[in-house]
C-alpha cells in the first residue's frame, strides 16, 4: 500500500499543473464556441472544430487522466483499440453515400 | 491481493528505455500493466469498451445524417437561447460545456490531495465536482424540456430530418446517464474519504475489501471520461 501512495507523489502532480490544463479546456472551448458564434462555415469551420476537439481529449486524457504517466502497456492497450473506430468511420462513410445516391437515385430527392 | 505483490517486487533496475519495456511487458508471464494496479486497469478496460459504445452512437449518427436527403435541423438555431433580449447561439450548451470542464478540473485536484492524504479537501473537492455534475444534468433536463415543448420527437421534428430527434435523444441520453452514474459514484467515495474509510482501512459494504485513496482515482477516470465523450459531442453534434 505504501507503493500505492507513493505513486503519485513521485511524478509530482501539482496542483498549478492541473489549474493550468483547465485554464487551456476552457479556453479552447472557448474557441470551438466562437467557430459557431462568427458562423465560420467549410473546410476552416471543421478543421477547426476537429482541431480544439483533439487539443482537448489529449489534454483530459493526458494530463487529468494521467496517461501521461503510464507505462506504454497500458497507453498501447487503451488508446491503439479506437483506432478500429476510424476504419469503421472510412467504412460507412462508403455506406452512407451509397444509400443517399440510391435514395436521390429512386426517390428524387425526397 | 496476488497483483499487489507481483507489482512491489519490481528490481531497481537501470531504465531499459520505454520501448525495452512495453515489449518486456507484454512478453513477460506475468500482469502486462505493472505499473497501474489491477482497479486501474479494469477501469481503463471498461472505459475503453465504453468508447466503443459512445463511438457507434456517434457513427451512426454520422450515417443518418451524410444519408438523409431532407436538410439536417442547424443546430445553432435549434440550441439558441433568448437572454436579456438577444439570441445566443448555443449558449446553454457552451455553458453546460464550462460546467463539466470545471467538474473536471475539481475532481483532477481531489484525485492530487487524496495522494495526500488530505482527507478533508478530497472530500470536499469531490462534492464539488458531484454538484457541478448535477448542474451538468440538470440543464440537460431543462434543455430536453424545451426541446420537447418545441415538438422534438425521436421520429420527426418540426426543422428538417427526422433522424435528428432519436440521434439527439440518444446520445445525450447515454451520457447524461452516464453522468448521473457518476455523480452517485463521486458521493460514495467522498463520503467514504469523509468518514476516513481509507485510512483505517475499513471494508467495503459492497466488496468487503479495505479501500485506498486509489479509488478516487478510478472514480476520476470514470468521470474525465464522461467529460471527454463530452468533447466529443460538443464537437461533432453540436458545433458539425
Amino acid at each position: 500500500m505504501a507503493t500505492q501512495a507513493g505513486h503519485a507523489e513521485t511524478h509530482g502532480h501539482s496542483i498549478r499543473l492541473y489549474l493550468l490544463v483547465w485554464g487551456w479546456l476552457f479556453v479552447l472551448s472557448a474557441c470551438s464556441y466562437l467557430v459557431d458564434y462568427f458562423h465560420l462555415t467549410g473546410l476552416l469551420r471543421w478543421s477547426l472544430i476537429l482541431l480544439f476537439m483533439i487539443v482537448k481529449a489529449g489534454l483530459i486524457v493526458g494530463i487529468f487522466m494521467h496517461m501521461a504517466w503510464e507505462r506504454l502497456a497500458l497507453i498501447y492497450a487503451i488508446l491503439v483499440p479506437p483506432a478500429a473506430l476510424l476504419v469503421f468511420v472510412a467504412i460507412m462513410t462508403f455506406e452512407a453515400s451509397y444509400t443517399l445516391l440510391t435514395r436521390l437515385a429512386f426517390f428524387g430527392g425526397t | 491481493m496476488t497483483g499487489l505483490t507481483l507489482r512491489s517486487s519490481r528490481p531497481p533496475e537501470a531504465d531499459p528505455g520505454r520501448w525495452r519495456r512495453l515489449s518486456d511487458d507484454w512478453s513477460a508471464e506475468r500482469q502486462t500493466f505493472r505499473g497501474a494496479s489491477w482497479r486501474k486497469a479494469m477501469m481503463w478496460i471498461f472505459l475503453l469498451s465504453d468508447t466503443f459504445v459512445f463511438g457507434c452512437f456517434l457513427l451512426a449518427y454520422m450515417t443518418v445524417r451524410m444519408s438523409t436527403t431532407v436538410p439536417w435541423p442547424n443546430p445553432s438555431e435549434v440550441f439558441a437561447l433568448e437572454i436579456g433580449g438577444r439570441q445566443l447561439p448555443l449558449i446553454l450548451i457552451a455553458i453546460m460545456t464550462f460546467v463539466l470542464i470545471s467538474s473536471s478540473g475539481t475532481m483532477a485536484m481531489a484525485v492530487a490531495f487524496g495522494y495526500r492524504r488530505d482527507r478533508t479537501r478530497t472530500a470536499l473537492l469531490m462534492l464539488a465536482t458531484a454538484i457541478l455534475g448535477a448542474t451538468f444534468v440538470g440543464m440537460q433536463a431543462f434543455e430536453w424540456t424545451k426541446l420537447i415543448h418545441e415538438g422534438v420527437r425521436p421520429w420527426g421534428n418540426p426543422w428538417g430530418a427526422d433522424q435528428f430527434g432519436s440521434t439527439f435523444f440518444m446520445i445525450t441520453g447515454f451520457h447524461g446517464t452516464h453522468v448521473s452514474i457518476g455523480v452517485i459514484v463521486l458521493l460514495v467515495i467522498a463520503r467514504k474519504v469523509w468518514r476516513g474509510d481509507f485510512d483505517h482501512g475499513q471494508r467495503g459494504f459492497f466488496t468487503s475489501q479495505p479501500g485506498r485513496y486509489e479509488n478516487v482515482e478510478i472514480a476520476g477516470l470514470y468521470w474525465h471520461f464522461v467529460d471527454l465523450v463530452w468533447v466529443f459531442i460538443f464537437a461533432l453534434f453540436y458545433l458539425w
